[in-house]
Parts: structure tokens; C-alpha cells; sequence
């Protein structure tokens, strides 16, 4: 772009176009003429008409086009930023997280934290973890640096509390372990590309 | 003083085209990690000795191949950092670092301050070309502090070394792995130096060299902190806390005289509890190494939640009707001072017993060698290759004192003389050169002579001690076998030619000989046979240029320790020894030239966290509370001679004691602003705490606070007196002497310290005692627990003084040994 052109702040191209209007009457007698033509136009009807036909539709022939909201919520999409959920292994049920604490370093804004510990099996064990919610700005980073995928987006958009600070605890966002057959597996921020195979480079195993 | 200290000439060296300074006979790579330039190396250790185990370090210096980390610098030496043939050895040994090592590891407990995380993206491996089945690989606890998680050590021996250079200790070495033998392909296909690098590393990992599962060592934890990946850390601190979550407090360990440079790192205590807590403590372990008090003995806080008024005006009651103030050593400079002015003012005594002692001890030094202070610090000591030991329980009594006393051994062809009566079976094994005189308590003017002996020069003494030396020596004649090489000369045949030939030949026989041999009976005093010491110390002063001496406590408490002083005097201006002493607590040095101290107390007093009417307690158990030292901020001074500033790791919220002396008698906003105003005739500096640095420079310059001047004044003429054997003492004998790791309530407090108050001794002594005696000092007694010390030898038991409650100070008066009787309880 040249120095002119940037310069120029009209960035628009203005092509205004004439519409062909008919002449507003200016004698009173043809006001009058077009306020009766408007009023008794059949348009009207067809309006109504139209009004009607949908109703019915919509009411007795179930093609409603609006849901229910709060009883019905429209699917969103997986990469949608919403409140966290933690995530189980499949295999074990055990809780993904490896209490590596890099969500908690990243977050944007602070609202991350935990506590961590050495446990009876010698693993690094997540014995707190906290989500300040009222802090929270869903920028979604925490979800992309976990290695684990155990820090997700879930599909839970309201985040109105009664209060600034506004806690969910590890077990409030964990997959209940009796639902965790139900557990999405998520395709949102941070999870595998699809190619992810092809990028990955093999070590040699040579035994 | 200058001209025994070996003069270090600069070369010039080039490194990548660039021309440096160097000091000669430096290694290549401290050399240009003094200069800023960097050359990869992981398991080399500065003030250690080379293992070339890594190998990383290899540089082209004049055409060669070398170890930067184990080749010394020449004058004009060319030396390139890369070349293509060592960046391919470099790529490999990153490479074969990094089989079998995880490299995403979540939970590791370096997070990211790891060396071969650093390496392996510096020397930018992102393929591996090697593999090796894996061994199974434990994870351990070696010690009630030390956690080895088998998997992540890269057998880099940097534990090991300084185990065994600088602590002395030797607890770690490496052992056999039982791991899978390398592919004998790889021998051909590799570079060669990873190949030998890789062939030793998978063969080894690291154990405790008691060939049990147990280190039994003296938990410095020192080996935590060389490990360059999370393979060996601190049991506590396993999984607690990332790294970057860590706020480093750069401050001075507050527990013993060596005041170590360590950084409190810190951070809330849980979720649920934002107060802050100190996690652990790290130090710079290239420049200073800590012991397991200043690493273990952290949280020993007084957390107060607010001040307390009503306590407060009975403190300032208490004061001013009092006649004495008592505390210890466990003091900044800026209190200490603050003690002074209030008995300035208000006329209160000061009583201190460690630093009194020292106080006076170090007032008859001054007086006789001219100059306020002792010659060297603990540095200057470790660069001497000769260095003898009195008066001091280098295990117990200053870790860095051992360490040094350790490092000379290792490090510089050493050779050392330790006198002490109590049995020591550590000490023995820091050198091949070490000779142990356990003689008598009482005969340390002895020993004194004794050094005189061997080292003054003769011409320098006066008269009658040169003839009071003489006077310990006798000739008797002795008969010894002797090996001597006798000509032979025989006649042979030879069998090609069927000629004969002369042929000489030496052979060896044993002729008896008489030979003449001076006895000195001084060694013959302090409990070794006088023969065998001097063939000893023969092999011991052979190409030795340096001497030293370190000088302890038992020497302050001591009923002659004004001949002792002079006699310290006289060693160095006859001899080339040069002498740092251990001031017995944290600060005793410190207070001993602020404060104007008294011998005894008297009338109503004031204890600062030591008992008295009224008690200053920075343990949390007293009627005012008192910030701990790792909640104050302030100065310290140590045994470098060095005033060191402190930083406040933790929040205090109750009163100091600068807010008593607004009341008492005006003072200023701050604790730190008293630091400017110490003594100027004592040696300290007019310097505002802000501007004190406290850190290291990459050549390892100590820049911390700044440096005592040493204030001279003329000597006098040294007269002596000779040893008095009056003072010896024998029978039941205790020693007031602490366990390692304990130096007073605050190291007693912290949690991950465990040695018990009691009384210590050897394990047959500690048998025949029992589990609990009484101690009968005559006046009073007290009854204590038993406790087994398997490093000690010998009948003297060890009381340990850490606690002030017990206080066995004054049990002790004004020895450090005390003849007493013992019964079971
Ligand atoms: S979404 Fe962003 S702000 Fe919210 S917790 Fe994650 S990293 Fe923090
Ligand atoms: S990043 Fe993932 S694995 Fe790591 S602590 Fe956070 S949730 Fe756990
Ligand atoms: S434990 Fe650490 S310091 Fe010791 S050899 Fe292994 S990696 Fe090196
Ligand atoms: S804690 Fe200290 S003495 Fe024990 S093994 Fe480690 S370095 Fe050696
Ligand atoms: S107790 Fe002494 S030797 Fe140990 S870390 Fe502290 S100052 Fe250093
Ligand atoms: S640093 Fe020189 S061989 Fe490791």
C-alpha cells in the first residue's frame, strides 16, 4: 500500500446509488389519495396470512423455529470457551491430571490454583484445585498448555454468579465417575489435530 | 601477610578469536566462565575435581582435542569452542543423554531449571538416533532428607563429587546398574566420546557407598543441589511446588558463624491458606556450600498475627527497670547495636557468653599480633595446602570450617593436623595426609607448641622459647633395618653365543643400622609416638607452599586463653601460617565489636530468646514476640570477616525491637537504618543496607556486603608462658558440643531436623551409659537422653547446647569441658 492510500482515511469505495422513488405528493388532495391507496391495499391480508400459516405450523405441525431457553440450549460449537471440566482416563478412571501445574502458570489472568503432593504410590498427586470463575477471562490457554487433556472447555456457558469471586474446586469439575461413560471426548483448544500422527517423529526402538 | 599468598599471574588466552585474561594454571573452562563465555559442560563443579563424565565439555585448544574442564590454561593458547567433529560428539552425548530420559516431564520436580532440558535444546537435538532397552530403576529415600529417584539420574557424578571434595563425607558413589550391554554396532557408528560416555552411563547409577540402602552422612543435602535434573531432591520438598511458582528472598543463613549466602524460596502455603511459607532453600552451589541446618533448618518463623500493646508496655517497663540484658549470638548487627546504645544510655549490662568469650580471646590476639582481627577468612584458608586444626569440633562446630579443612585434602595434594580430645573417625578419612592428635583436654598449649616446633622459624624466636622447645627434645640411638642396593656381580652364560659374560647386578638386602633419633617429647605429650609422627609428617610437608590454621572454640573457653592468643600471635610472625578462627555462634563476631560486653549478670533481666525476668522471644514461648532472622531484615557478620546483609522472607506483624528503642530512647524508622551507623573504629564501613550486594560473580567472586577492615596497631613482643598441665582433666569428661545440623532453637525448631537435645557419644560409650543419665557438674545437674553418635570415638561425651532453656552454658562456665559424674537414670 503506498503512502497516499494510507493516508486516505474515505478506506470505502462510496458508490451510492439513486434509488427511483416515486415523488412525494405535494398537493393535498393527492396526500389524501395515498393514504386511502396504502390503507385498503390487500397486503394486509397476505401479512396475516402469513402470520397464520406459520403459527399453525409451528404449533401443530412441530416446526418450531425458536427453542426454549432455559429448558432447551442450542449445541455450540467444540471449540467454544466455556466453564472447565476436568477429565477422567477411560481405561482406569482415574482423574487425567498430572498435577503438572502449567495451566496454573499460564493462566492469564490468575485464577488458578493447587496444591500438590507426594503420594503413597510415589505420584505427584493433586490434593487442591481451584478455578476462580469471576476471573476467568476464557481465554481458553489453560486448555491448550495441558499435556494431559485433562483441563477442557465444557459446554456450560452461564457464568453469572452473585458474587466477584466465584470458586469451582477439582471435584466440581471432574467427570462424575459414574457418568464417565458419558465423558465427550473434546475437540476444542489444545486437542490433537486430526494429522497428528504424521508430525510426530519415532524414536528408534531397538529391542 | 602478602608474601604467603601465592601470587596469581595472568596469561592470555584466546577463545574464538576473542583474546582473554586468565589466571594461570586455570582450567579452560573456569577460565572463560570467568570471562562470560560460555562452553556446554554439565558435571564439572567448580572448587571440585574434574570426573569427565559428561564430556561436553570438549574445546580444540592449540590443535587438540581437550576437556575444557580438566585442561589447564597456557599462556597464548588458541581455543575453539566448535568444531564440526565436537559439535557432532556434543549432538551424540546430548542424544544419548536423552534415551531412555522422559523429556516431557510433567512432574518433575526440576520444572524447567534442568540442565539436560537445557542442553538438549541448546545443542537443538530433535532426533534420536540411539536406543537401549531400559532397567528398572527405583526410586529411594536414602536418609530422613534425601530422595533419589533412580529413573531421571543421568550418572553425571555430580552428587558424588562433592560429596566427596568438598563435604568430606563420601556417603555416594557409583555402582552397577545390571543395565542391558550397548549394541556392539554402536562402537563403530558412533563418536567416540559419546560412545565411551554412553558405555560407563549405562553401567552405573548412584548408591550409598556403605553398600546399604541407608547414606548415614551428614544430610547437608548439598548433593540435592548439584543435581543438574530432578533426580536427587529433598524428601520434603518432592512434588510440592513448581519451580517458577518459587519467589527467591537472596539471604544469609543465620545459623552458624559461615553465614552461607542462600536464597529462601517461598510462596502461599495451600490454597486455602495465602500466608506465605518458605518451601526450601537453595544456594549458589558453585560458589558456597551449605549443611543441613541452613538447607533443613528454614521454618523456624514466629508467625504473630498482631502487636500485642499490652505486652509491648511491659516490655518497655521491663527495660527500663532492668539491669542486665541477656541474649546470644542469633542477632543482626543492627540489634547488637541497638543493645550497645541502650547501655550507653541507660547503663544496663550486656551479657552474652559465646561472644564474650570470643571477645576476649580475640582482645589478646589483637593486642599481640598488631592487628584487630585474625589473618585469613575461610577462603584464603581453602587455597593452602597445608592446614592444621585446634580447639575446634570441625564436625559439629562449623561445617564450612570442615569443608574447607576437607576441600585442601582433595583438591590441593593437601596434608592436614587435627588436634582435638575428642575421637573423630571422619576427619581421618578426608586424606591420606591427615594425622589425628586425640590428646588430653588442657593440652591445647601443647599442640601450640608443638606447631611452633615444627614450623617457626628458629631464628625469630626468643631465646627462651627456643630453649623450651629444645628442652622437649631427647636423642636416643635405635636400631633399624634398612633396605640397601648392593652391586652383585655375576658371572653368566650366554645361550646363543655359549660366551661368558660379567654382568652386575643390583639386589636388594637388609643391613640393621644404628641410627640417632630425636624424640620430641610434645608429640610424645599429646598421645602419638613420636617416630612414626615424623616420618608422617615428612610425606606431609613434602612440595607444600601454604599453611593455614583454624582455630575454634575450645580455645576462647579456655582458662588460659590469653597464653593461647599470644601463642596464636607467635605462630604467625615465626612461621608461615596464617590463622582463621571459628567464632562460636552465628554472630559473634559481629557482637564481639559492637558490644561493650559484661561477664555476669546481675539484678532484674532481660533475656533477648534467653531467659531472664522478662523474655524477648523470637521462638514465639516469651512475654514479647520478636521477629525470627528470616523475618528481619539486616546484617550480619560471619567468619569471612565479611558483613553480610539478610533479607525478610516471611511477614512479621508484632513488634521488632527498633519499635522498643523509639520509646527507650529515640531511634530510627527503620531496623536498616541503624546499619550505617556501626562502628567505623571497629572495622565496619559507613554503608546504607540498600547498597549491600549479596551474590556471586561468574569467576566466583564473593560479592556479598562488604569486607572488615582489619585495623593495625603496633605489636608487641610476644612473651609466652609454657603450657601449664594443671588444667588437664581426666576421668567422666562432657564437652559442650552440638550435634551436626543443630546450633541453637531456631535450627531445633524447623521441622525437617531431627537430631535430639541430649547427651552425644560414641556407640561403646553410649552403651555402657544406657538409655538416660544424670550429670553431675557438682553445683547442678541435669538429665538427658542418651544418644549414639557413631562418628565419635572415645570416652568424652558430647552435651549438646542448643537448647537455651536447658542452659548449659552456664553449667559449662567458662570451659567448654567439664569433669563430671555420670549416673543412670
Ligand atoms: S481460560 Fe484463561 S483465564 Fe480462564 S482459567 Fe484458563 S487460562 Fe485462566
Ligand atoms: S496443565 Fe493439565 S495436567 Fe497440568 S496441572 Fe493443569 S490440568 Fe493438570
Ligand atoms: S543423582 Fe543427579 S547429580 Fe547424582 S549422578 Fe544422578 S544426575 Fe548426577
Ligand atoms: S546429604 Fe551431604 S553428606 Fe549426605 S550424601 Fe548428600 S552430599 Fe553427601
Ligand atoms: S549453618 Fe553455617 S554452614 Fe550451615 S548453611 Fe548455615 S551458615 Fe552455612
Ligand atoms: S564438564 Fe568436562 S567432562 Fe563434563
Amino acid at each position: 500500500m503506498g503512502l497516499e492510500q494510507f493516508k486516505n482515511r474515505n478506506v470505502g469505495q462510496q458508490e451510492y446509488v439513486m434509488l427511483d422513488l416515486e415523488h412525494t405528493p405535494q398537493s393535498p388532495m393527492g396526500k389524501f389519495k395515498q393514504v386511502v391507496k396504502r390503507t385498503f391495499k390487500p397486503e394486509l391480508f397476505v401479512g396475516l396470512g402469513v402470520t397464520m400459516r406459520e403459527m399453525i405450523n409451528a404449533l401443530f405441525r412441530g416446526q418450531m423455529h425458536t427453542i426454549k431457553y432455559p429448558f432447551e440450549k442450542l449445541p455450540i460449537s467444540p471449540r467454544y470457551r466455556a466453564i472447565h471440566e476436568m477429565l477422567r482416563l477411560l481405561e482406569s478412571g482415574h482423574y487425567r491430571c498430572i498435577g503438572c501445574g502449567l495451566c496454573e502458570k499460564i493462566c492469564i489472568s490468575n485464577c488458578i490454583t493447587m496444591d500438590t503432593r507426594y503420594d503413597e504410590n510415589q505420584r505427584k498427586e493433586v490434593s487442591e484445585y481451584t478455578i476462580n470463575f469471576g476471573r476467568c477471562i476464557f481465554c481458553g490457554y489453560c486448555a491448550e498448555v495441558c499435556p494431559e487433556l485433562a483441563i477442557v472447555h465444557g459446554q456450560r456457558y452461564e457464568t453469572a454468579s452473585e458474587q466477584r469471586a466465584s470458586f469451582s474446586l477439582f471435584e466440581d469439575m471432574l467427570t462424575p465417575i459414574d457418568k464417565l461413560n458419558l465423558q465427550q471426548e473434546y475437540d476444542g483448544f489444545g486437542a490433537v489435530t486430526p494429522n497428528a500422527d504424521e508430525n510426530i517423529k519415532k524414536t528408534p526402538l531397538a529391542y | 601477610m602478602s608474601e604467603v599468598k601465592t601470587v596469581e599471574n595472568m596469561v592470555s588466552i584466546t577463545i574464538d578469536g576473542t583474546t582473554y585474561q586468565a589466571k594461570e594454571g586455570e582450567y579452560i573452562l573456569n577460565a572463560a566462565r570467568a570471562n562470560d563465555v560460555f562452553i556446554p559442560a554439565i558435571c564439572y563443579l567448580t572448587r571440585c575435581s574434574p570426573t569427565l563424565a559428561c564430556r561436553l565439555c570438549l574445546v580444540e585448544a592449540d590443535g587438540k582435542q581437550v576437556y575444557a574442564c580438566n585442561a589447564k590454561v597456557k599462556d597464548g593458547m588458541e581455543i575453539t569452542v566448535d568444531t564440526p567433529n565436537i559439535l557432532e560428539e556434543r549432538r551424540a552425548i546430548m542424544e544419548v543423554y536423552d534415551v531412555n530420559h522422559p523429556l516431557q516431564c510433567g512432574v518433575c520436580d526440576k520444572s524447567g531449571e534442568c540442565e539436560l532440558q537445557n542442553y538438549t535444546l541448546e545443542l537443538a537435538v530433535d532426533s534420536q538416533s540411539y536406543a537401549i532397552q531400559d532397567t528398572k530403576r527405583e526410586v529411594k529415600n536414602w536418609s530422613t532428607v534425601l530422595h533419589y529417584d533412580a529413573a531421571l539420574c543421568i550418572v553425571c557424578e555430580r552428587c558424588t563429587t562433592v560429596c566427596k571434595d568438598m563435604i568430606g563425607d563420601a556417603a555416594i558413589s557409583t555402582t552397577k546398574r545390571g543395565g542391558e550391554p550397548l549394541d556392539k554396532a554402536y562402537k563403530e557408528t558412533m563418536p567416540k566420546d559419546a560412545y565411551a560416555m554412553w558405555n560407563k552411563l549405562q553401567k552405573s547409577i548412584i548408591a550409598p557407598s556403605n553398600g546399604t540402602d541407608y547414606t548415614n552422612c551428614s544430610d547437608c543435602g548439598e548433593c540435592t543441589a548439584v543435581c543438574p535434573v530432578g533426580a536427587l531432591t529433598g524428601r520434603d520438598f518432592v512434588y510440592t511446588s513448581n519451580a517458577w511458582e518459587l519467589e527467591r528472598v537472596p539471604a544469609t543463613c543465620a545459623h552458624c558463624s559461615s553465614g552461607c549466602q542462600i536464597y529462601y524460596e517461598k510462596k502461599h502455603t495451600s490454597v486455602f491458606d495465602r500466608s506465605e511459607k518458605i518451601y526450601r532453600v537453595t544456594n549458589e552451589w558453585n560458589y558456597v556450600s551449605l549443611c543441613g541446618a541452613g538447607r533443613y533448618g528454614y521454618d523456624f518463623e514466629n508467625r504473630v498475627e498482631s502487636k500485642d500493646e499490652a505486652a509491648f508496655s511491659a516490655a518497655v517497663e521491663a527495660f527500663k527497670k532492668a539491669e542486665t540484658i541477656r541474649f546470644n549470638s542469633v542477632i543482626t548487627n543492627e540489634e547488637a547495636l541497638m543493645l550497645q546504645t541502650l547501655k550507653e544510655k541507660m547503663g544496663v549490662k550486656l551479657v552474652n557468653p559465646d561472644a564474650r568469650a570470643f571477645q576476649k580471646f580475640l582482645g589478646a590476639y589483637a593486642k599481640a599480633a598488631g592487628q584487630s582481627l585474625y589473618s585469613y577468612d575461610f577462603k584464603e584458608v581453602m587455597a593452602t595446602d597445608f592446614v592444621i586444626s585446634v580447639g575446634a569440633s570441625l564436625r559439629n562446630d562449623n561445617p564450612n570450617a570442615r569443608y574447607a579443612f576437607n576441600n585442601i585434602q582433595k583438591m590441593n595434594k593437601g596434608a592436614g593436623l587435627y588436634f582435638h580430645p575428642v575421637g573423630d573417625n571422619l576427619v581421618p578419612t578426608f586424606g591420606k595426609n591427615v594425622e589425628l592428635f586425640t590428646h588430653k583436654v588442657g593440652l591445647e598449649e601443647a599442640a601450640l607448641y608443638l606447631v611452633l616446633d615444627l614450623f617457626a622459624d628458629k631464628e625469630k624466636l626468643l631465646e627462651d622459647v627456643k630453649s623450651y622447645l629444645d628442652s622437649f627434645k631427647t636423642t636416643t640411638t635405635k636400631t633399624v633395618k634398612e633396605k640397601v642396593m648392593k652391586d652383585v656381580t655375576e658371572t653368566v652364560i650366554d645361550e646363543e653365543t655359549g660366551e661368558e659374560k660379567q654382568v652386575t647386578k643390583k639386589v636388594p638386602e637388609m643391613v640393621e643400622k644404628e641410627v640417632t633419633v630425636e624424640k620430641n617429647a610434645l608429640v610424645e605429650m599429646l598421645g602419638k609416638e613420636s617416630d612414626a609422627f615424623d616420618a608422617a609428617f615428612e610425606k606431609m610437608m613434602k612440595k607444600k607452599e601454604s599453611f593455614s590454621m583454624i582455630i575454634g572454640e575450645d580455645l576462647y573457653f579456655h582458662d588460659r586463653y590469653e597464653n593461647i592468643a599470644k601463642l596464636i600471635a607467635l605462630i604467625e610472625q615465626t612461621t608461615p601460617i596464617r590463622v582463621a578462627m571459628i567464632p562460636p555462634k552465628t554472630n559473634s563476631l559481629g557482637v564481639a565489636l559492637i558490644c561493650d560486653l559484661d561477664d555476669e549478670a546481675t539484678g532484674y533481666t532481660v533475656g533477648y530468646n534467653e531467659n531472664g525476668d522478662f523474655r524477648l522471644s523470637a521462638l514465639g514461648n516469651g512475654d514479647l514476640d520478636m521477629p525470627a532472622m528470616n523475618q528481619q531484615e539486616g546484617t550480619l557478620t560471619n567468619m569471612h570477616k565479611r558483613v553480610t546483609p539478610t533479607n525478610a522472607a516471611l511477614e512479621y506483624k508484632g513488634y521488632e525491637l527498633n519499635d522498643l528503642m523509639k520509646v527507650l530512647v529515640g531511634a530510627p524508622e527503620l531496623t536498616v537504618d541503624w546499619t550505617e551507623k556501626l562502628p567505623v573504629s571497629k572495622g565496619f564501613k559507613r554503608a546504607k543496607f540498600d547498597d549491600l550486594p549479596n551474590g556471586y560473580l561468574n569467576d566466583g567472586t564473593e560479592n556479598r556486603g562488604y569486607a572488615l577492615e582489619n585495623i593495625t596497631c603496633e605489636a608487641e613482643v610476644v612473651s609466652v608462658e609454657k603450657i601449664d598441665e594443671n588444667g588437664v582433666l581426666e576421668g567422666e569428661i562432657v564437652y559442650r558440643c552440638n550435634p551436626q545440623r543443630q546450633f541453637n532453637d531456631f535450627t531445633d525448631k524447623a521441622h525437617e531436623i531431627f537430631e535430639g537435645f541430649g547427651l552425644y557419644a560414641a556407640p561403646e560409650k553410649a552403651k555402657a551409659l544406657g538409655e538416660k543419665v544424670e550429670i553431675d557438674f557438682g553445683d547442678r545437674s541435669i538429665t538427658v537422653d542418651v544418644i549414639e553418635d557413631d562418628r565419635m570415638e572415645g570416652d568424652i561425651t558430647a552435651l549438646a547446647d542448643f537448647k537455651s532453656e536447658a542452659d548449659v552454658y552456664s553449667l559449662f562456665g567458662p570451659s567448654r569441658y567439664r569433669k563430671v559424674t555420670i549416673r543412670k537414670v
